[in-house]
């Protein structure tokens, strides 16, 4: 698996949606184009609509990692 | 670099998924000094979904008291308001609805003795006035120090709104060069309005607010949009800057503010806002 330099990471398990896209996209705003974005989430809703929206904004998912019940999400700026 | 408190990023999520507003946007909105003329029918509605936005700063002018005739229409006051200075009734419920903002109070009347001191520290004015007079001389203040000004006005059951962006099209002299003739327009209190029609044209004052402070989209700058509520039918109207337009024409002829003498709202009820 490739190594990716995270800019930034953010934990986004205690929240449910759409906040988990807004501080997602928030701190995306914050990164500068092509820097990496860690975010820690959780299964089930925030899985299935954070990554959609995020690439929506036009952003890259460069990694889907399944953790103990949660997901580690490497997003890249766009 | 961008800072929301956990209680901001919830308040203004709905803003911030938007990608036309974002992060970046909210903050513009945040930061924004927004002057609404009159706390009445239309700065109701206007000052409520701003300060609902989150306009940073929020002036609000109007030396009229709530009166019972009133509240058919002027949304920010209550019943138990009646008597009580607009500005001190509309600065509770904005406060209240948003404490995060700044709420400037003045409780008098706006004239061309204050006009230009007031509006300087604002980037945007609103037109929630119900007078001729305050109308003109406000659009002359506004090109003269060339500031935005978001015109709406209602009657009956019709209303406009039109954004006045000097240098960049038409201000409200261009299409009526003066004020009418004293008696020859019927105010709200002589011709009635149905109330809604606050709510149509100052949500649409506001909206055109929060575009021109986000940079995004198309502003009513040379279209004066008409509504009629019985045909319920939006007309666009284009209009040109008139070259010998006295402000902003060519060649202006008033260089210095003056105001009309009119009565604001008919002879029994001389009022400066509705």
């Amino acid at each position: 698996m490739a190594e990716f330099e995270v800019a930034a990471t953010l934990d986004i398990t205690p929240d449910v949606c759409p906040i988990t896209f807004v501080k997602t996209k928030l701190k995306l705003e914050q990164l500068k184009e092509g820097e990496i974005l860690e975010v820690l989430l959780n299964d089930g809703e925030p899985i299935q609509n954070v990554p959609r929206s995020v690439k929506g904004e036009g952003h890259k998912i460069v990694l889907v990692e399944k953790l103990d019940g949660k997901y580690r999400l490497l997003i890249q700026r766009g | 670099m961008l800072s929301f408190t956990e209680e901001q990023i919830i308040r203004y999520s709905r803003h911030i998924i938007l990608p036309e507003v974002g992060g970046e946007g909210q903050k513009k909105i945040n930061e924004g000094k927004v002057l609404v003329i009159g706390t009445g029918g239309l700065g109701s509605p206007v000052a409520f979904y701003l300060a609902a936005a989150g306009v940073g700063t929020l002036g609000i002018i109007d030396d009229d008291v709530v009166d019972l005739s009133n509240l058919q229409r002027q949304i920010l006051h209550s019943t138990k308001d009646i008597g009580r200075p607009k500005v001190e009734s509309a600065e509770e419920k904005l406060k209240a609805l948003n404490p995060d903002i700044d709420v400037v109070v003045y409780r008098e009347r706006l004239t061309s003795r204050n006009m230009m001191e007031i509006i300087s520290g604002y980037d945007v004015i609103v037109d929630g006035t119900d007078n001729f007079s305050t109308r003109f001389v406000t659009n002359d203040a506004c090109v003269m120090a060339g500031k935005p000004f978001v015109h709406g006005g209602i009657l009956k059951f019709s209303g406009q709104a039109m954004t006045i962006v000097p240098g960049e099209g038409p201000c409200f002299r261009c299409i009526f060069k003066e004020p009418p003739q004293q008696g020859s327009v019927p105010s709200c209190s002589q011709a009635g309005v149905l109330g809604v029609l606050a709510g149509t044209i100052g949500v649409i004052q506001a909206t055109e607010v929060l575009k021109y402070l986000l940079g995004k989209g198309e502003l009513l700058v040379g279209r004066l949009l008409t509504y009629d509520a019985l045909a319920m039918k939006f007309r666009e109207v284009q209009v040109k800057k008139n070259p010998s337009c006295p402000i902003c024409g060519e060649n202006p002829t008033i260089t210095e503010l003056v105001d009309y003498e009119l009565p604001a709202c008919s002879i029994q009820d001389n009022k400066p806002f509705k």
